[in-house]
């Protein structure tokens, strides 16, 4: 079937197999390949993108689903002009991440987080990241990130 | 990892859903959210040939307040339950309910109508709405019906709906005291289901329901603390009797004589929470 | 104004946020480009006869390219037939044997040992036909008795390799004596300790890509160090000068991504039978049962001493679950034995262990690699003995430390301490984490009869890290006539930072500053010589080439630049800060780096170098956990983790907390809420993220690290691993923090992990054996 998206802006169109994960399709058709998959249960995150602004896991959603929609990747995070999303920034500066395997994920779900509560305690920040696993860092950085990146855009 | 091969189709009313699946039969499944359907289709333990998909069946994405009850569509999401200032104000005990499930991002995805139709006996919101003394509408091929939450939750996966039959709208009374409510899920980290749950309305007494997540193939009533409570017990005394009537399982999480424990000390805890919150 | 021992933020991280990093999945190298896609077929029972493959269905369906098992692999030497051991012969001694009676075969022969073993792979020409494909391949099995434990393998009914005669594939250590070594003991605990299975769990699984073309094998893998992957890789029948590997970015390895498994030597093979580029990412269940696991020690100890808390006497029995197939579980149990008495000096130590197969996932390292194991078992029975005893368990441990004094110190079990100074990290971590306050509030908690207890749990270890120190680690460092620097390392960075560690250590040698330096690594064509990044190594080891290499360039460069200024070498200085060459007390005269460079051979100045050591370094440190459990449910919620972790001078802030925080996360995982399970079958039940209970942000508080520093004359760089501390330190301190919160009631040992179920049945427990005795 046929599938339109926008994906970080720019619009996608292509033929795909009914089944199709979001995730598939904006690595392999959208050729947007900073999006990992981590697990097959919708478990660790690495996987979450914006769709229309919000967080989702797009392991868990059909390309289908998100015909004519905005998707948000990492690649589409930064300004025009190259300069880096305060979340990224952040990540860069607290050392929030280290194979970066989860990062892209982890960005997202951040940046999700911090639009719905710009200013949450390292209690909302932990929870809010329950759905998203890290294995090198430890989370203790990746939260000061949040926090930092939050203060930043106050 | 992926997902046998089905057909997409859409829908974008109830009418047109309904037809669908009358066309497709039992080859069909409503996606609504996806947030349970496709994980065990991804895990191949389901194959559907057909997905019906709700996503753009808008008219079933609401919250109003219809006086003495309040209507949830049932393709409402769980972010929207959560962050609801009508549910907040007069049904704390929902919105902190879906607040609850999953995390973030399964909670932009996941609705209200789809946990309630998937019915996991470890799920949130169906104990909760049976605390709540829920009406679900439904709407079939031959008309529309309303089935009680006490009715509707038949087994493990299993619901009362008929195949091709779909939950259109979840009306939750709203309760004579709507701060009297506590929710406790018990997990061994926060992103697990619970192992075993318990959701209070009431601030003891009369008119206290309590509903309990995961000790039985479906969400199950306390009734026995319920009667004890209505006959004047403490707190104390009423929890004691949370695991009777209960069919707890054992598995890798827990054994069922732990569950059982965990039941009274979670009715406890819940009771006393709600009361203190009147 | 040297650069070393300040905070610098990652060089690496720019790319890795904005356009997000490369791992295998990602490659879109031209010479991939129609890659087929690999999806293997695994044993879906954990220990059976194969009877019958049938490939007919699979081959016949859309999108297959090809379909193949043992059967197919005429083109590979053999594995010499084994000789069936006599019927009396002891298990052999010393590490693991890896092959004759115990070979492990690449896809299954004639019989499976585990479930997810690979039996078959099928290439398809898209990812989503390859699960489908996969399905229609029938394999019949005629089961055999499982053998889902240690317990079961140790009773030799269900042979998981007849002609080996056994399950027991190692034993060694030394003999264990008699109960004499505890005559006169006070206090007397002996009891056994569980190390349990957990999985490695890299958010990246295992993944390769292989291309076969002009006689030359190319293969892209997930691994941590690429220049071993290419001598496994041999096994597909070409020499090394014939294969290249390359290391993209990789997801995590934390030691089960040495090398290279099974499957990638197939999926290589597959690409050169085919003659098509094959690429092959597991997923995540195929992961939790395939690639190798960690721990799976079963502990017997017995430990002995005074009242006071002066330990006399300790022995410890370690039984090691290699899985399947012995691998490197074969040799785990010898470090745990070297590191058995921790930072402790006890008067009289036995260990010795034994290596069963069983029916699970092959064991192999996992961050600490038998370290862990041995620390977590002291740390328990100095706390068990403490407990028995009635004297606090920080003052055991001071009571019974290694004193600064004794170093170096050879344990009695011939292990090498170089240096440490236990009692100093143990005050640092005391003082920081307020403990006489902790223990006046759990006091105060318990007369009240609160049910939410306070629980302190100290841990006080010390590692074995740069074990194989005569291996070394490769550098070759350049310097370019444009006045740039690259680096080639032997160490290969899955996280490390050692891009940004490394350039660390050239600006500070070379003055070159860091955005002009290079650093490259994982890729056999550039660096056909090299060791990788496991046991805590690279820093010490690789570092110590770069800093070797840095400073061999420095002296090329040296007398360059004396011809240039026509002066002499003795009289050239190097001005670090600036990174100019100058005439000693002429500072008006200066040579750049690209001027000098320009005018050696070629335009370049190299140093190609391997730093050997000659003895491995010890790591140490103290790290307290402060827990709360609910006494009345038995769950756990860790409130602060206060650790001073001592590897030496440090580099680089950043990173060294980076390592720590990971390190500490996963210990403390262990101790709370991962385990590896199978049923009676062999079957897994822990096979997917939902039911293996991976720790989240949500489990873990922040972490106070305190700053210790003790060097190590093994390197110039003075430094010791820290990569694996975190793990060893974290796993004892919230495992015995758990316990001490409920020591009062009677609890003096729960297994890990410390389930909210475990932590209460043990409170049960022990208030009905207080009931009884009354």
């Amino acid at each position: 079937m046929k599938v339109e998206l926008t994906v970080n802006g720019k619009g996608v169109t292509a033929d795909v197999e009914d089944r199709t994960l979001l995730v598939h399709f904006l690595r392999d058709v959208a050729d947007l390949t900073a999006t990992n998959i981590g697990c097959d249960t919708t478990s660790c995150g690495a996987c979450t993108v914006l769709l229309d602004g919000e967080s989702v896991k797009s392991c868990t959603v059909l390309a289908a689903q998100a015909d004519g929609r905005a998707v948000t990747t990492l690649e589409g995070l930064a300004a025009e002009s190259g300069e880096m999303h305060p979340v990224q920034r952040a990540f860069h500066e607290e050392h929030g991440l280290q194979c970066g395997y989860c990062t892209p994920g982890m960005v997202m779900a951040i940046v999700s987080l911090l639009k719905e509560n710009p200013s949450p305690t390292e209690a909302e920040v932990r929870t809010g990241l329950e759905g998203n696993i890290c294995r090198c860092t430890g989370y203790h950085n990746i939260v000061k990130a949040a926090l930092a990146a939050a203060e930043a855009s106050q | 990892m992926i997902p046998p091969s089905f057909t997409y189709a859409r829908a974008t009313s109830v009418d047109e859903a309904l037809a669908l699946a009358a066309e497709h039969g039992e080859d069909a499944k409503y996606l609504a959210g996806g947030q349970s359907l496709l994980p065990l289709m991804k895990l191949r333990f389901a194959a559907p040939t057909v997905l019906i998909d709700l996503g753009r069946v808008t008219e079933l994405s609401y919250v109003r307040d219809e006086g003495t009850y309040v209507a949830i569509g049932a393709l409402t999401r769980h972010h929207d339950v959560a962050t609801s200032e009508l549910l907040l104000a007069d049904i704390p005990l929902l919105a902190h309910t879906a607040e609850a499930v999953g995390d973030p991002q399964i909670r932009h995805r996941g609705t209200i109508g789809g946990s309630v139709a998937h019915a996991d006996a470890a799920a949130d919101l169906p104990a909760s709405l049976l605390a709540l003394d829920a009406t679900f509408v439904v709407r079939g091929e031959s008309g529309t019906r309303t089935a009680a939450a006490a009715e509707f939750f038949k087994g493990i996966f299993e619901t009362a709906l008929e195949p091709g039959e779909l939950l259109t709208e979840i009306q939750v009374p709203k309760p004579a005291s709507p701060s009297a409510w506590s929710f406790q899920k018990f997990n061994k980290r926060a992103i697990d289901f619970a192992m075993v749950g318990a959701a209070v309305q009431g601030a003891g007494g009369q008119n206290t329901a309590v509903a309990l997540i995961n000790m039985g193939s479906t969400p199950l009533r306390a009734t026995a603390v319920e009667s004890a409570l209505a006959n004047g017990a403490s707190i104390a005394d009423a929890a004691a009797l949370a695991a009777e009537g209960t069919n707890a399982g054992s598995d890798i999480h827990a054994s069922k004589a732990y569950r059982e424990h965990l039941a009274r000390v979670l009715v406890r805890r819940a009771l006393e929470e709600a009361s203190a919150r009147a | 104004m040297s650069i070393l021992g300040t905070r610098v933020i990652r060089t690496e991280d720019p790319r890795l946020l904005t356009s997000g990093g490369v791992y295998v999945d990602d490659l879109r190298e031209p010479d991939l480009a129609g890659a087929v896609r690999a999806t293997f077929v695994r044993s879906t029972v954990a220990h059976a006869l194969i009877t019958g493959i049938d490939t007919s269905a699979a081959l016949a369906a859309p999108g297959v390219v090809a379909v193949l098992t043992a059967a197919d692999m005429t083109d590979l030497p053999a594995p010499p037939p084994p000789e069936p051991l006599p019927d009396d012969a002891p298990p052999p001694e010393g590490p693991n044997p890896m092959g004759g009676v115990w070979q492990e075969p690449l896809l299954a022969v004639d019989r499976v040992r585990f479930v997810g073993e690979p039996v078959a792979i099928v290439l398809t020409d898209t990812t989503y036909a390859g699960e489908d494909v996969a399905e229609l391949v029938s394999v019949d099995y005629e089961p055999l008795p499982a053998v889902p434990s240690i317990e079961a393998a140790l009773a030799d009914e269900s042979l998981l390799f007849p002609d080996a005669g056994t399950n027991v594939c190692v034993r060694g250590g030394r003999a264990i004596g008699d109960d004499s070594i505890f005559a006169g003991c006070e206090v007397i605990v002996e009891g056994d300790v569980v190390n349990q299975r957990v999985a490695a769990l890299p958010m990246e699984g295992r993944a390769t890509a292989a291309v076969f073309s002009g006689g030359k094998l190319t293969v892209w893998t997930s691994t941590q160090n690429a220049q071993l992957a290419r001598l496994i890789f041999t096994a597909v029948g070409l020499p090394p000068d014939a294969i290249r590997v390359v290391a993209p970015d990789v997801g995590g390895g934390f030691g089960a991504k040495i090398g290279v498994d099974r499957e990638q030597i197939i999926v290589a093979w597959a690409a050169k039978r085919t003659g098509k580029p094959v690429r092959w990412v597991e997923t995540r269940n195929e992961n939790l049962m395939g690639m190798t696991q960690g721990r799976a020690q079963l502990h017997h100890i017995k430990i002995g001493g005074d009242r006071q808390g002066h330990i006399k006497a300790y022995r410890l029995d370690v039984v090691q679950d290699s899985g399947a197939y012995s691998r490197m579980g074969g040799f785990l149990p010898m470090l745990t034995n070297l590191m058995a008495p921790g930072v402790y000096d006890i008067p009289v130590v036995e260990a010795d262990y034994k290596v069963v197969v069983t029916n699970g996932t092959p064991i192999a390292a996992y961050r600490g690699a038998g370290r862990p194991e041995a620390a977590a078992t002291v740390e328990r029975a100095v706390d068990w003995f403490a407990a028995e005893a009635g004297v606090d368990p920080a003052v055991v441990r001071k009571l019974n430390f290694i004193k600064k004094e004794q170093f170096p110190f050879v344990t009695k079990t011939g292990a090498p301490y170089d240096t440490g100074d236990y009692e100093a990290a143990l005050d640092l971590v005391l003082d920081a984490a307020g403990y006489d306050q902790l223990r006046a509030e759990q006091k105060r908690r318990r007369d009240a009869g609160e049910t939410k207890l306070l629980g302190i749990g100290l841990a006080t270890y010390v590692e074995i890290t740069a074990a194989d120190g005569a291996a070394g680690e490769t550098a070759k460092v350049e310097v370019h006539d444009d006045g740039t620097a690259t680096v080639y390392t032997g160490s290969s960075a899955h996280g490390q930072g050692h891009h940004t560690a490394f350039a660390m250590i050239v600006q500070n040698e070379l003055g070159i500053p860091m955005d002009k330096i290079e650093v490259i690594h994982g890729d056999t064509d550039l660096i056909p010589d090299g060791v990788g990044t496991y046991a805590s190594r690279s820093l010490q080891l690789g570092g110590s080439a770069v800093h070797k290499a840095a400073i061999e360039v420095k002296e090329e460069a040296a007398k360059k630049a004396a011809e240039l200024f026509e002066a002499a070498e003795a009289d050239v200085v190097l001005d670090a800060d600036t990174g100019t060459w100058h005439i000693a007390g002429d500072p008006d005269k200066s040579l750049s780096w690209s001027q000098v460079a320009a005018a050696a051979d070629q335009g370049l100045i190299v140093a190609n170098v391997r730093f050997t050591a000659d003895r491995p370094t010890f790591p140490f440190g103290t790290q307290l956990s402060l827990v709360e459990v609910d006494a009345e449910t038995g769950k756990v919620t860790l409130l602060r983790h206060v650790t001073a972790d001592d590897a030496g001078p440090v580099l680089n802030p950043v990173l060294m907390e980076g390592q720590r925080h990971g390190g500490i996360a996963q210990g403390a995982a262990q101790a709370l809420v991962e385990e590896i399970l199978y049923d009676a079958d062999g079957n897994p039940l822990t096979a997917t993220l939902m039911d293996y209970g991976a720790i989240t942000a949500a489990e873990l508080p922040s972490f106070e690290l305190l700053t210790h520093e003790t060097s190590t004359s093994a390197n110039p760089l003075g430094v010791k691993g820290i990569g694996e501390a975190g793990t060893i330190g974290a796993t004892p301190a919230v495992h015995n923090a758990v316990i001490d919160a409920v020591s009062h009631l009677g609890v003096r040992h729960i297994d890990m992990p410390t389930t909210p179920e475990r932590v209460w049945t043990a409170i049960q427990k022990a208030g009905a054996q207080k009931e009884s005795a009354q």
